[in-house]
């Protein structure tokens, strides 16, 4: 079992969902970046973490600006994935997922890319502009050395889509709680919470919801409606000064699914 | 070599593809099915040339630049008049075929990016025609450097969108209009201005823009009896040239020449010249950025060439050695400007004026029975601002 399975198993057996926070590595420096996702994984079951690119087109302003902060920060490839190794020899069960746009990818060589994710102890990528149609170009690399492709759906994903992304998704499911680019939003639609229960009846794959999900009463609503894990992102940013304000707000959100 | 963009699922080699974020997959297959029936229908096909005869202003003419190839003493330069062109630019042609598609397809809006505000204008004009609202999404750089461009826009009823983030260029505003087709996707269609992004945008923009190279060159056996020597067009996205280009495709003795903006020598748009292998917009092409990945800003005193990708096209073409790409200064490019209007009575466009400054190089090195043949893709009434500033700054005038 690698840790996905491992992870979404035992939230399974205790009856709780899966509280997966997202940060931009190397925001707002690269020290400060460690020090806010160790304090992330003390509280959540599992991780998403970002490589910050100049034009992220699938991100809201906050990820944008999280990026270039980053960016001129110093952070690059190799700088993150560093970070990434050295909390995965501190936490050594939590599974840690990556996302990144395909240019860095390429830029890095993608074989040396997923070598590094192995070495480094990622256990996922998702690259955001990498449609099941194009797996191809990475899949190879992906497979040789363990590391998950992850997909997103939305509630306008026609159903043969669907089908054929299940075939090719790997860790578990990125459903997409509004369609539209990610940022903090005020509600989650009702059809987003259908599109839940229709995916858990198609498949046995974790279904993850983010996208727009931006406090514990999101979170509660996802568990109640059959999701395995709730993603976290834009929302951390407004504390990215203050990581007990951050923390205390991890706290409220775990509580709220367990 | 034969055309390789039709029937090639948009991979041209190593180049091209359809990388753009899931949710926009849903949509893309339907312009995909909007392309492909408007391939198979002849009844649209004769629609589309009627608009481009009679609301475009086709076919438009090729001129003897006699003047300015007499005072350069070598090769005869001719010019294809896509500044005639209703619009003042060869961006035109492909938004009446878009229009087409979006109307089809039962899109409620339609939404663009522009850099010079050549291509904000043509949809501007498209949504007026087909009584679509539109948005247009611009750098706020380009807004300030294209200023009657941009109430142009206005006047024909367009909404123009600021784009604060990044460079405030045309790689920011086809994020920006990316994320917002993104968010509303079932009732938008996305106007793509130019030969790159996700497939099928470079084929289906490169099948609007084609009818400039077919004219061009029945126009030229018919005029001068035989093929041009070389045919030279300005690269910033690729759309003007590979629509002048695929004409010429087959006939190995005409040279096909892209000219990119080398900006100011040092910092420039030279994708094709300088760029990387990645990914930038949708496809893999070339694109400036440095060895981490991150995009490079780009720079052109030409706001439409200012893009740091490139159609991948252009990419295949150049690593198949069927096309050459030049690199032409700004201040070559402006010099180009100024003699071009007072030896013909012509004001090119800036972008234009780059493949213009190839040309000329080039013609006084050469014998005066060689013919080269330069795409001028718009005209340059909108640049009047910019070339009396960089002419005062400099000292040109």
């Amino acid at each position: 079992m690698n840790r996905y399975q491992k992870t979404f198993s035992e939230l399974k057996a205790k009856g709780e969902m899966g509280f997966m926070p997202f940060w931009m590595l190397g925001d707002p420096d690269l020290k400060s970046s460690q020090k806010i996702v160790e304090m992330l994984a003390q509280h959540a079951d599992l991780l998403e973490l970002g490589i910050p690119f100049s034009d992220p087109l699938a991100d809201g302003k906050t990820i944008q600006a999280s990026a270039d902060r980053a960016i001129k920060r110093g952070a690059t490839v190799g700088k993150c994935l560093d970070i990434v190794g050295n909390l995965r020899v501190k936490f050594p069960e939590k599974p840690i997922g990556l996302l990144v746009y395909l240019n860095l990818i390429l830029q890095f060589g993608i074989d040396d890319f997923f070598v590094e994710c192995k070495k480094q102890g990622v256990d996922s990528v998702l690259i955001p502009e990498l449609p099941e149609g194009e797996v191809s170009l990475v899949e190879n690399s992906a497979k040789g050395h363990e590391i998950d492709l992850i997909f997103l759906v939305s509630t306008n994903t026609p159903k043969e889509r669907v089908t054929s992304i299940l075939e090719k998704a790997g860790g578990f499911l990125y459903a997409i709680s509004t369609p539209g680019i990610t940022g903090a939003k005020e509600k989650i639609a009702t059809k987003t919470l259908e599109m839940i229960k229709d995916l858990k009846t198609q498949t046995e794959i974790p279904v993850c919801v983010g996208f727009g999900i931006s406090s514990p009463k999101h979170l509660a609503l996802l568990k109640e409606n059959g999701a395995d894990g709730g993603i976290i992102g834009s929302k951390l940013f407004e504390f990215r000064n203050d990581i007990n304000a951050m923390e205390k707000f991890c706290k409220a959100c775990k509580k709220a699914i367990r | 070599m034969k055309n390789f963009i039709e029937n090639a699922h948009g991979r041209f080699g190593r180049y091209g593809g359809c990388f753009a974020p899931e949710l926009l997959q849903p949509i893309l297959n339907r312009v995909k099915e909007a392309f492909e029936k408007f391939k198979n229908t002849p009844k649209l096909q004769q629609e589309f040339d009627e608009l481009l005869e009679s609301f475009a202003g086709r076919p438009t003419p090729i001129y003897f630049a006699q003047n300015l190839s007499e005072s350069l003493g070598g090769a005869q330069i001719w010019i294809k008049r896509e500044d005639l062109l209703h619009g003042g630019a060869h961006k035109t042609n492909n938004v009446l075929g878009q229009a087409l598609l979006a109307r089809e397809m039962g899109a409620k809006f339609l939404i663009a990016e522009t850099g010079a505000g050549q291509h904000g204008i043509a949809t501007a004009m498209a949504g007026a025609k087909f009584k679509l609202p539109v948005k247009i999404f611009m750098g706020t750089k380009d807004i300030e450097r294209q200023k009657v461009n941009v109430e142009r826009m206005q006047l024909l009823g367009a909404e123009v969108v600021s784009v604060e983030s990044g460079s405030k260029s045309l790689k920011d505003a086809i994020n920006e209009a990316m994320r917002f087709w993104i968010a509303h996707s079932q009732e938008t269609y996305y106007m793509f201005g130019t030969a790159a992004g996700p497939h099928p945008f470079p084929e289906l923009v490169a099948r609007f823009q084609k009818v400039i190279g077919v004219e061009a060159r029945e126009q030229i056996l018919k005029k001068v009896g035989r093929l041009p020597d070389e045919v030279l067009a300005c690269v910033g996205g690729g759309s003007n040239a590979i629509g002048i280009f695929q004409a010429f495709l087959e006939d190995s003795s005409v040279k096909l020449v892209g000219v990119e903006p080398a900006g100011d020598g040092i910092k420039h748009g030279l994708t094709i010249g300088k760029g990387k292998y990645g990914c930038l917009h949708g496809s893999l092409s070339k694109v400036n950025c440095d060895e981490h990945g991150q995009i490079e800003e780009s720079h052109s005193i030409s706001a439409g060439l200012d893009y740091p990708g490139v159609s991948p096209l252009h990419a295949f073409l150049e690593e198949e050695m069927r096309a050459e790409y030049a690199g032409i200064l700004d201040d070559e490019a402006v010099r180009a400007f100024l003699d071009f209007s007072k030896a013909e009575g012509i004001i090119p466009a800036l972008e234009s004026s780059h493949a213009l400054a190839e040309a000329m190089k080039r013609a006084s090195t050469y014998g005066t029975d060689k013919i080269l043949l330069v795409n001028l893709s718009g005209r340059g009434d909108k640049d009047l601002h910019t070339i009396f500033d960089y002419c005062e700054k400099n000292g040109l005038r």
